[in-house]
């Protein structure tokens, strides 16, 4: 198979940094070349100095770039317009700030055509309502007119895939094309990435940090950090054993079902590339380091069908198959420490010159939960569902409509809400949005003890530096400003927080998922040691099932602001009963080969909270759907052991 | 004691903003997060030079801002009198320019009046243009006015060379003795722009600074260097005296702005509902009154309120100062909104971010969010409107007293000479000086000002700094 695409040696420095460092790999017409890493790992400045479109400051040093023969960093940038878009093209990872919101979406497409094929008028209308059907928008004739705000996520990245096929490339670079979007829609989208792929006969360079997405569309993979290749092999091979220590720490820090020790966790951060880097730059933070590592820099070695650039490759231990021990559930009949019954938020929708309310958006519509001292409840649905929603809601940060809340015995009112703070705290997700820049550590882990009158206020010193040794942070981090830290490290700082007024209950609102996997295992294993340690419970609201799988005894899941299953995690994620849930576990990408059973993927998007179908809110994506899932909103039908679902199917009514 | 100082009302605003100033600097440099900005805007050669220029019209303004009244001679010793008009520290300083005063109109540099007029020669009545009382009368005919022009020029130039060269070796030598290396080294690191502050654009405005001021001093000893005004006044002092006017109104007016804007436009971000509300309908219904007007109205209520308590001002310098302020104030109260509004849009944005949030989530008050979380985010937004502001207000007096609703008639301001200069356009030969000058000055002022408002932005801008 002669290549397509051919980089070799490939060097680009930005400013002092050098962020891509001789890297060379080959993609074949009609093959999936996968980049994997972490972020800061030189992945998408590898992409863009493909493209030339390197920010301003970058320059590529060295080394070629061939495309079909051709080499594209000597062309001259008159021709390489032309092959942007035409012969190559790229799709972003945010769908909404690649397109123009104020022009429409069948004009944004009929530009390309217009610039790669010179259509104009009803040819080109014709075509971008093709290229709309080719990637799977329904009613594409419709959707030409519509301005992208119109669209949902999934279909805007599609129109984006539109876009960059008006150009018929050769080779699609797809730079995290599906980070932005929920698990449902990231399957539909790639499923129409391998669909062209192989009626096109396009070479497609897919950046990720996702081993799943990589096991289910690469053919190739190289693996990056710190702006080299470390590993490159078949997908077979690459997933069946990985080579260098990197890859295989990465597999090992993901969680996975039914295990219940600690994630591996790779120590330290992706070094800094504007300074001189000798030897093997994996060899801080690499468990079999030897002294051959710190002063030369590994070379090649081939291993079979793989390549990797380690000097103790093909002599590192066979990775240990690991346990699957089935976790001990001791199941209590304890009281529930938090109990939430019927709770509701609904945000009016005001309208005209005297504001009146025409409507509501039902955020959150009458939602019971049960969690019990020292156990982890998982909410998890796709973005937009009102997860986060009803975690604001418990703490009243949003006001809610209706419903109790009742902590601990108590019926929590706004009378003694100080009560309830002291006992429950929440984690956010962002851990760049949740620090103040202006305040010291010591200063924000102090905020809370201040307001809430928690111990002495001589003692709260020394309660902070107990609580930067709980997290695992240096002795010294209370008297520095959060941006001399790390995103862990930050989420570090965000939980000491939480912990430090010593709640019972924690809400973690997705707070992993803004992380790289390596230090998401650092942060769930912090988790874990505090909940086995303090008696923590956790309300855990997260969209990633595989950190359910991991962490949560409990798993409630929400769909368009209501609970539709509720039961024990590993059952429910084993056997999910609803089709929603069912939809929802095979739409996650997975490392393991599918053990029997079809991918479901669901049509469609998740309806506006403003205006919800009637009757069952699922029925128009569902699979199963019959005449009363229309009419009448479905009872919960209990399943045993805690297990129930709302589904007219599941009760037979169908 | 010969002399009774005078505390105006601006002068005492003025001080304690001074002071505001120096505290603040003293609190900036223990905070790291607003240390590091300064110190970029530090590092920037055009935001330094600028800032020198600036520095020497603030000197002159506060120089200008200590008032005092001479004791009048001949009066008791027990019970002394004191003189109705009212001195600065920077009168004294300047010594005759203040008291030179000529017939009329004369040009810059000029011998003769601008007018002909009868003049008695040799017993002759003839009608010539007449020497003047100060300006070159220690010359015996015209033809010696150019060469001693161009002498006293060198003379001053010379000077000013010499003593930039002075202060360039005493810092020279000051920092070879603290960071101990050579001379050479120091020199050579100093040519290359290699010493981590840009002590190359320092040295070359400060010596160019000594050079202006050395021939404008020299001259000034024989000349009027830009002139005299309609009533024979050297329009030189008159420019220097206006430095103060400007800078009164760019500063004080400020005062009066940040408390309204902060606290309304926070206010009406973080709590939003009826708040904002009402905040939003204040600054639009105060946005929609022609500014002007509104200036124009509260100024002559304030010109009545002085006429008819004149108990209340025991000199001219007090009334005129009243107007002053009131005008700092008026011009304040029309100017908060344009901060006001984006501070508003500023916290509305905070309010929902995640620290905010995790505060609430601990009880925090409201008054502690603001004051923690809120304000420090926004104060880059108000550092820069300040220095941004301050241009706009100096350029806004000049053109309300053009229109006649500005500072006191006899108050020194550019404003007022560019309205007495207004009618003399029409002259021939055009009575171009005044105009000329009070443009200089204030193109010189505004100039320096928005460029190191410039260098301020682009250093806390978390926008520009993220590229760099």
């Amino acid at each position: 198979m002669s290549a397509l695409l051919e980089v070799r040696g490939l060097v680009t420095d930005i400013g002092a940094a050098r962020v891509v460092d001789g890297v060379s790999f080959d993609v074949a017409a009609g093959e999936t070349y996968a980049l994997l890493g972490e972020s800061g790992c030189g992945k998408s400045m590898t992409a863009l100095s493909l493209m030339r479109l390197l920010p301003d400051g970058g320059r590529v040093t060295s080394g070629t770039v061939g495309l079909d023969g051709e080499n594209l960093l000597a062309l001259p940038e008159r021709a390489m317009r032309t092959v942007r878009g035409g012969r190559m093209a790229m799709i972003f990872q945010e769908p909404m700030l690649a397109l123009n919101p104020v022009i429409k979406v069948g004009e944004q497409i009929g530009e390309a055509l217009a610039l790669h094929q010179s259509l104009s008028g009803a040819a080109a209308r014709d075509a971008a309502r093709a290229l709309l059907d080719a990637v799977g928008v329904p009613d594409a004739a419709r959707r030409l007119d519509a301005y992208p705000f119109e669209l949902s996520g999934g279909l805007r990245q599609r129109a984006m895939i539109a876009i960059a096929l008006a150009g018929k490339p050769q080779l699609l670079i797809a730079d995290e094309p599906t980070t932005a979007l929920d698990v449902t829609i990231q399957a539909q989208v790639l499923e129409v990435l391998r669909n062209l792929k192989a009626e096109r006969r396009m070479g497609m360079l897919l950046i990720t940090h996702d081993l799943g997405v990589v096991a289910e569309n690469a053919d190739r993979v190289g693996v990056m950090y710190a702006g080299e290749l470390l590993e490159e092999g078949t997908r077979e091979a690459f997933f069946a054993a990985p080579q260098h220590p990197y890859s295989r720490m990465l597999f090992d820090a993901l969680p996975r079902p039914g295990d219940g020790g600690r994630l591996t966790t790779i120590p330290g951060q992706v070094p800094q590339l504007d300074g001189a880097l000798a030897g093997c730059r994996f060899e801080p933070r690499c468990p079999h380091a030897v002294a051959r590592c710190r002063v030369e820099s590994p070379d090649w070695q081939t291993l079979g069908g793989q390549r990797v650039r380690c000097h103790l490759a093909g002599q590192l231990p066979a990775q240990p198959s690991r346990a699957a021990a089935a976790r001990a559930m001791a199941t209590q009949a304890a009281q529930p420490l938090l109990q939430v019954d019927g709770l509701k938020v609904h945000f009016p929708v005001r309208r005209g010159l005297l504001q009146r309310t025409v409507g509501h958006v039902r955020a959150v519509d009458d939602v019971s939960l049960a969690i019990e001292a020292g156990r982890t409840l998982a909410l998890v649905g796709e973005s937009g569902c009102g997860k986060t929603t009803v975690g604001k809601a418990l703490l009243r940060l949003t006001e809610p409509t209706a419903g109790s809340v009742v902590l601990d015995g108590e019926a929590v009112t706004a009378r003694n809400l100080a009560a309830l703070r002291r006992q429950l705290q929440m984690v956010f997700q962002d851990p760049f949005s949740s620090l103040n820049p202006r305040m010291r550590v010591a200063d924000i882990l102090l905020e809370g003890m201040d307001a809430l009158g928690v111990g002495a206020a001589g003692q709260r010193r020394a309660a902070v530096a107990r609580l930067l040794q709980q997290v695992g942070l240096p002795d010294d981090a209370g008297g520095r400003y959060p941006h001399a830290f790390s995103g862990g490290q930050r989420q570090r700082i965000a939980i000491a927080r939480a912990l430090a007024v010593s709640p019972r209950l924690v809400i973690c609102d997705e707070p992993t998922s803004a992380l790289d996997v390596s230090v998401q295992a650092q942060i769930l294993n912090l988790l874990k040691d505090l909940q086995d340690a303090l008696g923590l419970a956790y309300l855990f609201i997260t969209h990633n099932l595989a950190v359910v799988e991991y962490l949560a005894h409990q798993l409630a899941v929400m769909y368009l602001g209501r609970i539709v299953e509720h039961g024990p995690a590993a059952e429910v994620l084993r056997a999910p009963r609803h089709p929603y849930t069912q939809a929802l576990v095979s739409a996650v990408p997975r490392i393991e080969p599918h053990a029997g059973g079809t991918v479901i993927r669901l049509a469609g998007d998740q309806p506006s909270p403003l205006n919800p179908p009637d009757g069952c809110h699922f029925h128009p994506r569902c699979p199963h759907a019959g005449e009363i899932c229309r009419r009448t909103y479905p009872d919960r039908t209990e399943l045993g052991d805690g297990h129930w679902v709302r589904c007219h199917w599941v009760a037979g009514q169908v | 004691m010969s002399v009774q100082p005078v505390v105006l009302w601006t002068d005492a605003l003025v001080f304690v903003l001074l002071a505001a100033v120096l505290v603040l600097a003293w609190a900036i440099r223990r905070q790291e997060h607003l240390r590091a900005p300064w110190a970029a805007v530090a590092r920037r050669p055009m935001a330094m030079g600028a800032a020198l220029v600036l520095a020497v019209f603030v000197v002159i303004g506060l120089l200008d801002s200590l008032h005092y009244r001479e004791r009048l001679p001949g009066s008791p010793a027990d019970a002394p009198q004191y003189s109705v008009e009212v001195l600065s520290v920077f009168d004294a300083l300047v010594g005759t320019l203040r008291t030179q005063h000529e017939k009329t109109y004369s040009a810059p540099l000029a011998m003769q009046l601008y007018a002909k007029e009868f003049v008695e020669r040799d017993g002759e009545t003839v009608r010539d243009y007449p020497r003047l009382r100060y300006g070159g009368a220690h010359l015996a005919h015209a033809g010696e006015r150019r060469p001693d022009i161009a002498w006293r020029s060198v003379t001053g130039l010379v000077q000013g060379l010499v003593a930039g060269v002075l202060l360039f070796g005493l810092l020279a030598a000051w920092q070879v003795r603290r960071t101990r290396t050579s001379l050479d080294a120091w020199l050579s690191d100093w040519g290359a722009g290699r010493l981590g502050w840009p002590a190359r654009t320092v040295v070359v405005v400060v010596s160019l600074l000594l050079v202006v001021g050395g021939v404008i001093a020299q001259l000034a000893a024989g000349y009027h260097v830009l002139g005299t005004d309609k009533v024979g006044q050297d329009v030189l002092y008159i420019s220097l005296k206006s430095i103060r006017t400007g800078l009164v109104i760019g500063t004080l007016t400020t005062l009066v702005t940040l408390p309204l804007a902060i606290g309304l436009g926070i206010a009406a971000g973080y709590f939003r509902g009826w708040v904002d509300d009402v905040i939003q309908y204040v600054y639009t219904v105060l946005n929609s009154i022609p500014g002007v007007l509104l200036i124009a109205a509260a100024v002559l209520i304030v010109q009545v309120y002085i006429e008819s308590n004149p108990e209340l001002f025991d000199t001219a310098a007090a009334r005129a100062d009243i107007r002053l302020l009131a005008l700092c104030v008026i011009m304040g109260v029309t100017s908060w909104t344009g901060l006001a509004r984006l501070l508003r849009g500023e916290s509305l944005k905070l309010r929902t971010l995640d620290y905010v949030e995790a505060a609430r989530a601990f009880g925090v008050s409201h008054a502690r969010i603001i004051g923690r979380h809120i304000f420090p985010n926004v104060f880059h937004l108000v550092l820069i409107a300040i220095v941004l502001d301050f241009s706009g207000l100096v350029l806004a007096e000049a053109v309300l007293s053009y229109v006649g609703v500005g500072v006191d008639p006899s108050m020194y301001s550019w404003g007022n000479m560019i309205n007495g200069a207004r009618l003399e356009l029409a002259r021939e030969p055009v009575v171009w000086w005044q105009l000329g000058a009070a443009f200089a000055f204030m193109f010189a002022l505004v100039l320096a000002a928005n460029l190191f408002a410039d260098g301020v932005r682009d250093a806390f801008d978390p926008r520009q700094g993220a590229r760099r």
